[in-house]
């Protein structure tokens, strides 16, 4: 802006700093970073202080150091002799995996919860109001633990499998349910192309993924065809086709046979093995979320407004095609933000592993490798790390979405 | 020195500063009360009761250092520590000694900067497995799953034994020992490993004691024993010789029956110098002439407080075995008082 | 119109008949049985399941608490009195009530502190929640924190007397210098207090806590779910105004304060409680100057705090950012400089649509501190997993104290979030 008259030029004066609002803002962000650049050194300092009078000093060399202790569920390969940041890595990869089984399970837990709480059946809209409600109030921790008892206490042990008159039998002779976890049967690839069985697996992966677009193309294509001549062709057929018969020939020529689990010794030996600790910290979590779910979901939906669906009912669409096509894809904008708040909230839940004895990385690293070398700070800021990266990740994920969905104003 | 207030409000929810350079002995004179830290919660070892008093075999320790120090055995503040917290409690001064069954390693003596001022209780780690299980020795327990309390050098240990002897087994992490007994009782682990004496412990509390054995190997040393900071050597000295005072007590035949009949002077010259009747031993440390008299009232000699708490006529029945003394085939041993 | 009309018909009905009653199965019971629970063959199905689930939890609990053993000292006692039939051994709550309740070193004789404070909390909050009340009530939520310092740690009761004078002096001088400019009475009142907590500590003879008229408690002597409740009361209510300044830092134009408001709130939403509580029992030991010793609780309390002032930032934020802009610009336009807008037109109405966000924190929180068991305090959950579990008499009971825990953080949460439902109700002004 250009004023005709400047007034004019102030000399500048010392009390300006406090009492000009042009520099009285440098002044308190200068005071501000003083204070912060203070309290840091001072905390610093402390420390060096007390690590000296301690004879201690940071270092990581530990993580290089051979861990000594077995972990008894690895997605990858690892003993005792490998070394401590092994043995996180391991944790990092158990965290992840029960933070996507829960948040799989506690998504579709909410979704069903919440549009039930909905539903016109009176009962069913209590009993799950009361769902979300006993869920809601109690802490998880409280969760776990009983999930755990539940799953100690209530299932048989693999010895009541035993004997000419068991006191417990397996399902179907497949799958067996034990309070030492459930165990099923693992598919086995006996001739995997190119030699190892991951291979074989990525290949299989990726064949899925092959099959995933070219459905995807399908569907597009018979839109396209939709809109031009007003029929849509028949494809559900095709997509059957696109999706099982590159699998089914893949599983073939590799082989695929199932390694059922069978009692052996002390335990099921053989199959896949879901730990106890694990099931009890998946659904836990994923039943403690799922209240939550159930809410924001409910809150979505009641969002939009009454008109949209009494337009649709209008129209002559069936109270479930209401809810698939016109109220769900709107309630939708305003359920994923506090649901992906919802998936970081089980990400850092699932530290609560520690009270299961769960091995995910706050049992690895916060856990028995803090113990066992005594490198406290280390291994607390690491973690911290840790839990720092992904809810970053998962917030920048987050602000993908909401620019992708904002309502686009012309 | 005085404080501010808010200094004073804070002291009183927790705060404390203490005197600039003063030693552990002076602080803990100072402010009138040992603060030692223990398990917990472990049957015999320690444990607080249905009372809030803690009793155990690690407690007795710390109330006799207090009573050496203090003069009065109920000055303690008990802080009860994990596997995790107590290294760091020690270690930043919340609590003056940690008594809390911590097995002496090289890495915690070197690595972490502790001294282990002397063994309180042998130890080693061991097996227990239901009866009806049919196993009668460790390397039958190929593919078992073990529950394992976490915290310790047990995980080590384990891993070690069973790769030595090329078995494999699963491991359950168990935070406390009353989940990891759960665990246990429930079948969901078929043996349950931790030290042999916290293994009787475990299995005093249960209902059919007999229906669970503890199996012959011992698979490591597991020397436990009160431990105090680096660096600070007349502390580790009034509780190393507060501990020796308990074991040569016995050794000596001093018990808190006849301590009031000795304490007036004995023609045994070591049991005169411990009781402070001779010498200036007291006067040395920092402490009263009577110092190891007040230790010993506390809570009797070193057999007096094993009877009491963990020996043959407690639920938890430990016979002495290695915790004998030297005299007796076992390895107590306590340095001479001269 | 056609002219088949009245010269045609015969007799036209020249009244409206009257609506005939609805067929029998669209009303009252039937009709209510009906429209709500067997509503076609889905909903039939649904209720059937429902139902079913119902009867089985009953079936399973209801048994399990008449036939509810309470007055037998140990669990095997308690078995043998059952004799085989299906039924909770309710008799370690009556035994073991004090503690869970108040942890097992708070001393006995001193439960009615606690309790009083509890009671207190209940006058002290009503004014913030109830915010018809006359705003004057909200000297007793000032005053309420150190009368429930005093109550529970005991001591003399000078100390938290001369902490409150050091308040009141400093905000006597804040009211006198902020009439120049804010900065100066805002420095002004700390320096202010300072003075007074510093000239109090002399006041304060030595021995004043030995045989003050309540006796002292150490903080490590609370325990169960008294623990957990001043855990939560504690860290909530130092976290407002925290949360308060870190909102207000993270709205501000000037980049660094933002900048730090924005990275500290950032990172504590980004780690789970759990470490930050290992922060407190492993590490921030080390951040204390070499000679000094912080009590576990008290670490626990600042870390805690850190936690949910985060967290209430983000919701004071949000309170913030829903004010219409007009209001912004009335302060200015009324040449209010920037503490007298926030304090008299911006944050009131700002704080009075938070309040429900925050109660939500709140609730997070206080579900939260049972997180202290893992780092070996005795709160209602370490209560249970630690000393009596372990305990020889009561080893194998688990659901009558599981339960226990889970009704009574039930009862406290479901009470609060009712009423944050219902403040909700009240503060939503728009209509749909």
């Amino acid at each position: 802006m250009t004023t005709m008259t400047d007034p004019p030029q102030e000399s500048f004066r010392l009390s300006m700093l406090l009492n000009d609002t042009r520099y009285r803002s440098y002044t308190f962000q200068f005071i501000a970073l003083l204070a912060l650049v203070a309290s840091i050194a001072y905390l610093m300092s402390n420390m060096f202080a007390n690590l000296r009078e301690q004879g201690l000093f940071l270092s990581w060399a530990f993580l290089g150091e051979p861990a000594g202790y077995d972990i008894n569920q690895r997605l990858i390969e690892y003993d005792s002799q490998m070394t401590h940041w092994r043995a996180t890595v391991v944790g990092v990869l158990n965290t992840l995996l029960v933070a996507f089984l829960a948040c799989v399970t506690a998504t579709v837990l909410g979704v069903i919860a919440g549009v039930l709480r909905l539903s016109n059946n009176w009962l069913v809209s209590k009993l799950m109001s009361a769902y979300v409600e006993a869920f809601r109030n109690v802490p998880v921790l409280i969760w776990i633990i009983i999930i755990f008892t539940v799953m100690t206490a209530v299932m048989p042990a693999p010895r009541a499998f035993r004997g000419d008159e068991p006191d417990a039998t397996m399902l179907l002779n497949l799958f067996a349910f034990t309070n030492r976890g459930i165990y099923i049967p693992a598919p086995v690839l006996s001739a995997p192309l190119m030699g190892s069985a991951a291979m074989g697996w990525l290949l299989i992966v990726v064949g899925l993924v092959g099959s995933f677009f070219g459905a995807r193309a399908l569907g597009t294509w018979a839109a396209a065809k939709q809109e031009a001549t007003g029929d849509r062709p028949k494809t559900w057929y095709i997509t059957l086709a696109i999706w099982f018969v590159p699998l089914i020939v893949l599983l073939t020529i590799m082989g695929l046979t199932w390694n059922i689990p069978e009692l052996k010794g002390f335990n099921f030996a053989g199959g896949l093995n879901i730990r106890g600790s694990l099931i009890a910290l998946w659904f836990a979590l994923a039943i403690y979320t799922g209240a939550f779910i159930a809410e924001n979901v409910r809150a979505g939906i009641q969002a939009i407004s009454k008109g949209q669906t009494e337009a649709a009912a209008s129209l002559g669409l069936r109270s479930g095609r209401i809810m698939n096509l016109v109220v769900l894809p709107q309630a939708l904008r305003v359920i994923i933000p506090p649901l992906i708040s919802q998936y970081l909230n089980i990400t850092k839940n699932s530290s609560l592993a520690i009270a299961v004895g769960y091995m995910d990385i706050t049992g690895t690293l916060g856990g028995i490798t803090l113990n066992q070398t005594g490198r406290a700070i280390e291994c607390v800021l690491l973690l911290m790390l840790f839990y720092l990266t992904i809810s970053l990740l998962i917030s920048a994920v987050m602000n993908v979405y909401n620019n992708s969905v904002k309502l686009k104003e012309r | 020195m005085k404080k501010t207030v808010i200094f004073g409000a804070l002291t009183a929810a927790g705060m404390a500063a203490g005197a600039a350079a003063a030693g552990t002995l002076d602080d803990v004179k100072a402010r009138g009360t040992l603060n030692c830290g223990v398990a917990t919660g472990l049957v015999g070892f320690a444990t607080p009761d249905a009372n809030g008093e803690w009793q155990g075999f690690d407690v007795a320790v710390c109330r006799a250092v207090a009573a050496a120090v203090l003069g009065d055995a109920t000055a303690v503040e008990f802080v009860p520590t994990t596997g995790k917290t107590r290294f760091t409690a020690l270690a930043s001064g919340e609590i003056d000694m940690l008594a809390r069954n911590t097995t002496w390693t090289f890495s915690r003596d070197v690595d972490l900067k502790f001294t282990f001022v002397g063994v309180n209780y042998y130890d080693g780690q061991g097996f227990m497995v239901p009866k009806d299980l049919g196993v009668s020795s460790a390397k039958d327990l190929d593919g078992a799953t073990v529950c394992i309390q976490t915290g310790t050098t047990t995980e080590l240990n384990l891993a070690d034994f069973f790769r030595v002897n090329g078995i494999s087994y699963d491991p359950v992490p168990i935070e406390t020992n009353a989940e990891a007994q759960q665990q246990y009782l429930a079948g969901a682990c078929d043996v349950y490993t931790t030290d042999a004496s916290g293994l009787a412990a475990t299995r005093a509390a249960f209902e059919a004691p007999n229906d669970h054995v503890l199996l012959p190997e011992i698979i490591s040393k597991e020397p436990l024993g009160p431990l105090v900071r680096h660096g600070d050597n007349e502390w580790g000295d009034v509780v190393r010789w507060t501990l020796n005072a308990l074991i040569s007590a016995e050794e000596l035949g001093i018990t808190s029956a006849n301590i009031a009949e000795m304490g007036a002077g004995t023609n045994n010259p070591e049991i005169n110098r411990i009781l402070g009747t001779e010498g200036t031993l007291g006067e040395m440390l920092g402490l009263d002439a009577d110092w190891a008299m007040k230790a010993i009232t506390a809570g009797g000699n070193y057999g007096e407080i094993f009877e009491k708490n963990i020996g043959e006529s407690t639920p938890i029945g430990l016979a002495r075995g290695l915790n004998a003394q030297w005299t007796d085939g076992g390895l107590l041993y306590s340095p001479p008082f001269r | 119109m056609s002219d088949t009309h009245a010269q045609t018909v015969a007799f036209v009905r020249d009244t409206q008949l009257p609506p005939s009653p609805p067929p029998a199965s669209e009303v009252g019971l039937v009709g209510w049985l009906r429209a709500n629970l067997f509503n076609g063959v889905w909903g039939t199905l649904l209720t059937l399941v429902s139902l079913y689930a119902i009867y089985a939890i009953l079936a399973g609990v209801l048994p399990w608490i008449f036939n509810g053993v309470w007055t037998t000292k140990s669990l095997a006692e308690c078995r043998e009195v059952l004799d085989g039939v299906r039924g909770g051994c309710f008799s370690v709550l009556t035994e073991r009530i004090n503690q869970l309740l108040y942890g097992f070193k708070y001393p006995a004789a001193e439960y009615w502190r606690p309790n009083l404070a509890l009671l207190l909390l209940f006058a002290a909050i009503l004014p913030v929640l109830m915010y018809t009340l006359p705003r004057k009530l909200l000297i007793i939520t000032a005053l309420y924190p150190f009368v429930a310092y005093w109550l529970i740690w005991g001591g003399t009761i000078a100390t938290p007397i001369l902490v409150l004078v050091g308040f009141v002096i400093g905000y006597l001088v804040f009211q006198r210098l902020s009439t120049s400019s804010f900065a100066a009475g805002f420095f002004g009142a700390i320096i202010a207090a300072v003075v007074i907590w510093t000239a109090g500590g002399w006041l304060i003879p030595d021995g004043a806590n030995a045989n003050a008229w309540l006796r002292p408690v150490p903080s490590r002597d609370l325990g169960g779910f008294m623990l957990n409740m001043m855990l939560g009361v504690t860290c909530v209510s130092l976290s407002v105004p925290l949360g308060i300044v870190l909102a207000l830092g993270r709205q501000s134009d000037m980049p660094i304060i933002k900048w730090i408001c924005v990275v500290f709130i950032e990172f504590v939403r980004g780690v789970p409680l759990i470490t930050l509580l290992f922060v407190a029992s492993v590490m921030l030991a080390y951040f204390f100057p070499p000679d000094s010793n912080v009590d576990l609780f008290l670490r626990v309390v600042i870390m805690i705090t850190m936690f949910s002032a985060a967290y209430i930032a983000e919701v004071i934020r949000g309170g913030l950012a829903a004010l219409p802009r007009g209001q912004y610009e009335a302060a200015d336009s009324l040449g209010l400089d920037y503490p007298q807008a926030m304090r008299l037109i911006i944050l009131p109405q700002a704080l009075k649509i938070s309040i429900p966000g925050i109660v939500n924190v709140a609730v997070g929180l206080f579900k939260d501190t049972t997180l202290v068991s893992v780092i070996s305090m005795f709160d209602l959950v370490g209560m249970i997993r630690g000393p009596i579990l372990a305990a020889q008499e009561w080893n194998g009971v688990y659901w009558e104290l599981l339960g226990f825990a889970a009704v009574l953080f039930f009862v406290v949460c479901y009470g609060i979030s009712q009423y944050s439902q219902w403040l909700e109700r009240q503060l939503a002004t728009e209509h749909r």
